[in-house]
């Protein structure tokens, strides 16, 4: 009796032991604490759909749903999941798209979200009322109408099929607000935050701070797992090292430097964890197509084949935020075309000794005499355009060129691209989402940002063909036809070094995928910080 | 006198209204607008009808000189506007920096001057001795210094040496003095040791021209205590030029931080000026540079009524 | 606003002793003058010879030496793009030194030429003169600066201007008044009376009186010159890349390294720091020297 007992005991104690021991694979989320956070810029409004600086996304974006959102485990920052939507379908002619709206969900004043507060926030945002500003309205084109047929059913109808669409509609930017506060007053939201998200609004002290607490009643029961989040605004790069260094800030969502990760790697060591991802940013030198002698297209291939892309990532990854050498998608992404294919591009070959050999050859051809000397115009920022306009001028100078840089105040660089005031600049692509609609419509020759002036009929077919392609292999063989045609056959613009985001953090943070946007990831409702 | 301080009174206004104008006329010359900003953004591609549209909300189509005589109409009334980036009305966005400028400028003086007034007398005391050669090396190496060197150093040291920083977030004096101490002391420090070294030179000047003034000879023929001779005579006399130089860079302290408030991130006027410079936020630029020069003016006038009242020439006239 | 105190003419050296001298016995009363000039002087020589002491391109890229500490081959290390601190401080010296000669002596002769002329012919002009002056010393000096810049652009004429335009105001109300009280002496009333013209009475009597605070004007701006462009390129509004400057060196990787490879940041900041120290010595035993009533018996 008593050695049965005694088994059953040990069986039980087993059990018990055995269920109380911590996974191993998957750490169970903590709940509770202060998530403190860093941010570089300041919101000038609150409203998401006229902004669009990640200085409003950051302290805001967690007060919000949207629609659909970038899966924010997936590193490649692509795949759109469903925020406020549960699921959906698609008409087989790619023209109607019906959404079904999750149940349960709430404005933080109590009321419910229902489709009449999606279809307003986005006729907000493709059609502004009077006085309204919206920037993403351009991006809506093709959309005809968006419908509410029952309040948990929202249907949009497209005038043609995009195969972007549901990435559109992912949109970090496009906030669904409460349908009646926009019939009474549109601009409401500007100053005030009114949404469905995990976070509900405490305080913002301009030029100081911005405090958001845990939404008790968020539709995703269990989440957010913080009690709230407090985002410091501080401006100068050395301070926000600063703080993170003096664990007075958890993390900083923008990016660091190379030098600024070693320095705090070094005082903190494993208190910190690093994250890192190819940036959805890279800096490409424009030329001006009415200029002589960029009008030549043996020019513009020659001071592309000049640079020496991979010993330059190499010794620019240790000092700025550059790293991988890409196409005109962030390598690793769906539509990137491979490192072996890229070497077959002009400039992107291994042996530099040959290519540069090539591009004196093609300067003397172009009658273009050694010692030539032109003005580059740079924008005033310190990483990576610095670093890198250094670079490039010291690459010129190898194939027996003088170039001079002039460095234009940030916020005087547009206004100069768009005179066209520039013979040689440095421009940039960057998007909120990787999606080559987004990246690669600038090249088009009609687009607004397409400062080289270049007309080329061949890539605007290109672009359209890709935009309109409903199966991936077939888009992939397009964007890689138009990548040779603007990097090689004609080198419109020389791509130099992605960008690398770097994101140095409190190890206590857990919860957070790093992603190649800044703009994605910042609902912080899977966030949690361990002891 | 009075008809003097009358008419430095009325002649405050003029130059005002030429800071003023100088002001509207030079930002508007830079190339960029705020409306390109703000729309634009990182990627720079927006329609040219919506940037009309916005223009035209701003006022920015209208003739210059209209827009001017609207602003002036405006600052008249003490109305500042709004700010082109933010929308906020101008005195919500000034008023918290403002305080902590106010706030660092009068520790920074108090620094200055708790440094400046010991060491200039003691210098001119000892004239062309090792002390005063001790404290003019002293303070011109503040002023050689640059400071946004010095602030780096300072925030550096203490991280590594101490492993300890500041309070990121401003808090006002009057809800935890402590906590406000412990942030502002020390860019106060930094920029009081930098501005202690003009009024250390000024002191050390105005107490040598007195020291041979013959009334400071008669008392000491008359055998007082040297002590005693200093304290009432000279340091009395030597005041007024060294005031003069501690307020004139007082004022220049409220708006003139820029660099240093960037080094140990402080929410001041400073920086919210660069940012406004960096937004063409016309209406918020004028605004600040109206106050600063503002400031200056006014105690400039101050300064004024004070010469008028100590200097017998100007007192009789 | 400014005190006016009357100042006596500054005796005329007797004809024996001539330059060599006067600095001998400059330098012998004024030791830290002397320093202050010697150091300066250095700081000429180097600038000159900059093509001769330089070991090194400044502008050389040399990734492969990149963030080396100092040592034999490069006796202050490198920088982040592996260019050799030395050379670029060598070479940073000529920018700094014309930078602020050119700042300097420009903005004090306009200003001195303004306040001569404002306070000779008095009246309107005067007045007019003065509400001008007044308007432009009202903004901060960083301020004027970076307006300048943002709207003439980046280039080395550019800044000069930008630092130059400050100066001007500043040295014009010093001048002024010391102007003004020559101008009630009687000898000028006298020349008026026998009939010489204005240039005649500016050039001869009012000038050289003015020479002592135009001396230490410029003295005191040669220093803040050279912080002013140090804190502008510090702004990114000043020198730019790849142009070695030594405010330029203290921007962006400077600060990151700041631990890892600190040569990057001492070494500049000591180059600022030592030659605006050096202006403002000399400066001020130079005032000491010129302003009659502060030397000693």
């Amino acid at each position: 009796m008593q050695r049965r007992s005694g088994l059953v005991l040990t069986l039980i104690a087993a059990i018990v032991l055995a269920a109380g021991l911590p996974a191993t694979a998957q750490e169970t989320p903590r709940r509770g604490g202060e998530l403190t956070f860093v941010v570089p810029s300041q919101p000038p409004t609150y409203d998401g759909h006229q902004e669009e600086t990640f200085g409003l996304i950051h302290p805001v974006a967690p007060h919000y749903n949207t629609l659909l959102r970038v899966d924010p485990t997936d590193k490649t920052g692509t795949k759109p999941v469903g925020d406020l939507a549960e699921s959906w379908t698609i008409s087989k002619d790619g023209l109607v798209y019906t959404f079904k709206l999750r149940h349960g969900v709430k404005f933080h004043d109590g009321s419910d979200m229902t489709s009449k507060d999606v279809k307003a926030s986005y006729d907000k945002i493709m059609k502004p009322p009077a006085g309204v500003k919206s920037l993403r309205a351009v991006a809506y084109q093709t959309v005809t109408s968006v419908e509410a047929p029952d309040p948990h059913t929202v249907v949009f109808k497209l005038k043609w099929p995009e195969s972007s669409f549901l990435l559109n509609l992912a949109s970090p930017w496009n906030f669904i607000y409460k349908a009646d506060i926009i019939a009474k007053d549109p601009k409401w939201y500007e100053t005030n935050v009114m949404g469905t998200g995990p976070f509900t609004f405490v305080e913002h002290v301009k030029g100081s701070h911005w405090v958001g607490k845990k939404n008790p009643n968020y539709w995703d029961k269990g989440k957010p797992y913080l009690d709230g989040y407090r985002a410091i605004f501080i401006s100068a790069s050395a301070a926000q090292v600063a703080a993170i260094r003096g664990e007075r800030a958890h993390i900083q969502f923008r990016g660091f430097s190379p030098p600024e990760r070693d320095q705090l790697v070094q005082a903190l060591g494993n208190k910190i964890t690093v994250q890192e991802s190819p940036w959805d940013c890279l800096n490409f030198v424009s030329f001006h197509h009415e200029k002589k002698p960029f009008d030549d297209k043996r020019v513009r291939r020659a001071l592309s084949l000049a640079l020496d892309r991979y010993a330059g990532a190499a010794a620019l990854s240790k000092i700025t935020i550059v790293k991988e050498v890409g196409g005109v998608q962030v390598p690793g992404t769906p539509y990137a075309t491979p490192p072996a294919e890229l070497e077959k591009l002009a400039g992107y070959g291994k042996d530099i000794n040959k290519n540069r050999a090539e591009a004196k050859r093609l300067l003397k051809e172009a009658g273009v005499p050694d010692g030539f000397s032109f003005t580059f115009k740079n924008r005033g920022i310190p990483h990576p355009y610095e670093p890198v306009g250094i670079w490039l001028i010291d690459q010129w100078r190898q194939i027996g060129l003088n170039v001079k840089q002039e460095f234009i105040e940030a916020s005087a660089y547009h206004p100069m691209l768009k005179r066209g005031d520039f013979e040689v600049a440095m421009d940039f692509q960057c998007g909120f989402i990787v999606e080559p609609d987004l990246d690669l419509v600038r090249f088009v020759s009609t687009s607004d940002a397409n400062y080289g002036r270049h007309k080329d009929a061949v890539i605007d077919d290109l672009y359209s063909r890709q935009a309109r392609a409903t199966d991936i292999e077939e888009r992939k063989k397009v964007i890689r036809q138009l990548e040779k045609r603007l990097l090689d056959d004609e080198a419109h613009v020389a791509y130099t070094i992605q960008w690398n985001r770097i994101i140095p953090h409190s190890s206590k943070v857990k919860g957070w995928t790093i992603t190649p946007s800044h703009y994605l990831n910042n609902q912080l409702d899977a966030v949690w910080l361990a002891e | 006198m009075l008809k003097y301080l009358t008419k430095r009174f009325f002649l405050m206004f003029p130059t005002l209204l030429g800071v003023a104008i100088v002001t509207f006329f030079l930002i508007r010359v830079i190339p960029g607008d705020v409306v390109e900003l703000r729309m634009g953004g990182e990627s720079g591609a927006v329609s040219q009808e919506m940037l009309a549209k916005e223009r035209a909300r701003f006022g920015l189509d209208q003739p210059l000189w209209k827009q001017f005589v609207v602003w002036v109409g405006g600052v008249a009334r003490l109305d500042f506007g709004r700010s082109m980036w933010t929308g906020a009305p101008i005195w919500e966005e000034i008023k918290l920096r403002l305080s902590l400028s106010l706030q660092v400028a009068i520790m920074a003086t108090v620094v200055a001057v708790l440094l400046a007034i010991p060491l200039g007398v003691l210098a001119a005391l000892k004239q062309d001795t090792w002390v005063d050669y001790a404290v003019r090396i002293f303070s011109i190496a503040g002023l050689a210094t640059p400071s946004f060197w010095l602030g780096i150093v300072f925030i550096l040291m203490l991280l590594i040496v101490f492993k300890w920083l500041p309070p990121m977030v401003y808090t006002p004096f009057w809800q935890n003095p402590w906590q406000n101490m412990q942030q502002l002391i020390w860019p106060a420090l930094a920029v009081g040791y930098r501005y202690s070294a003009v009024a250390t030179r000024m002191t050390r000047s105005a107490m040598l021209e007195v020291l041979r003034e013959d009334y400071i000879r008669t008392a000491r023929a008359k055998g007082l205590v040297q002590k005693l001779i200093l304290s009432r005579h000279a340091l009395k006399n030597a005041m007024l030029p060294v005031m003069t130089v501690v307020a004139l860079e007082f004022a220049f302290l409220i708006g003139g931080l820029v660099v240093t408030e960037q080094v140990f991130n402080l929410n001041g006027l400073g920086l919210l000026f660069v940012q406004a410079v960096a937004h063409r936020d016309y209406t918020l630029i004028q605004a600040l540079v109206m106050l600063v020069s503002g400031c200056f003016i006014v105690v400039n006038f101050v300064m004024d009524i004070m010469y008028a009242y100590l200097d017998p020439r100007i007192r009789y006239r | 606003m400014a005190l006016a105190r009357p100042l006596e003419t500054v005796e005329a050296p007797p004809a024996q002793s001539g330059w060599l001298a006067t600095s001998v016995e400059f330098c012998r009363r004024r030791p830290l003058g002397a320093v202050g000039a010697a150091i300066i002087v250095v700081m000429f020589v180097v600038a000159l010879a900059a093509p001769v002491l330089a070991p090194y391109d400044p502008q050389l890229v040399d990734f492969a030496a990149m963030l080396a500490r100092p040592s034999p081959a490069h006796w202050l290390g490198t920088d982040s793009f592996g260019r050799d601190v030395l050379s670029r401080l060598i070479y940073g010296s000529r920018t700094a030194l014309i930078v602020g000669f050119v700042s300097a002596f420009v903005g004090a002769t306009l200003g001195a030429v303004l306040g001569v002329g404002s306070a000779y012919f008095g009246g309107r002009v005067d007045l007019y003169m003065q509400r001008l002056m007044d308007i432009f010393i009202s903004f901060p000096l960083i301020i004027l600066a970076l307006a300048l810049v943002a709207i003439l652009g980046n280039s080395i004429p550019n800044l000069i201007t930008a630092i130059t335009v400050p100066m001007i105001p500043r040295c014009a109300l010093v001048i002024r008044s010391s102007a003004l009280s020559i101008r009630e002496m009687p000898y000028v009333d006298a020349a008026r009376a026998a009939g010489f013209g204005h240039s005649r009475i500016i050039l001869r009597h009012m000038l050289p009186n003015v020479m002592a605070p135009y001396l230490i004007m410029v003295t005191a701006f040669l220093g803040q010159a050279i912080l002013l462009e140090a804190s502008l390129s510090f702004l990114g509004l000043g020198v730019q890349e790849p142009l070695p400057a030594w405010g330029l060196m203290l921007r962006g990787a400077a600060v990151e390294f700041a631990e890892a490879a600190p040569w990057m940041a001492i070494f500049p900041g000591v180059a600022i720091s030592l030659s605006v120290f050096a202006f403002n010595l000399f400066g001020d035993s130079l005032r000491d020297a010129l302003d009659p009533r502060l030397r000693t018996q």
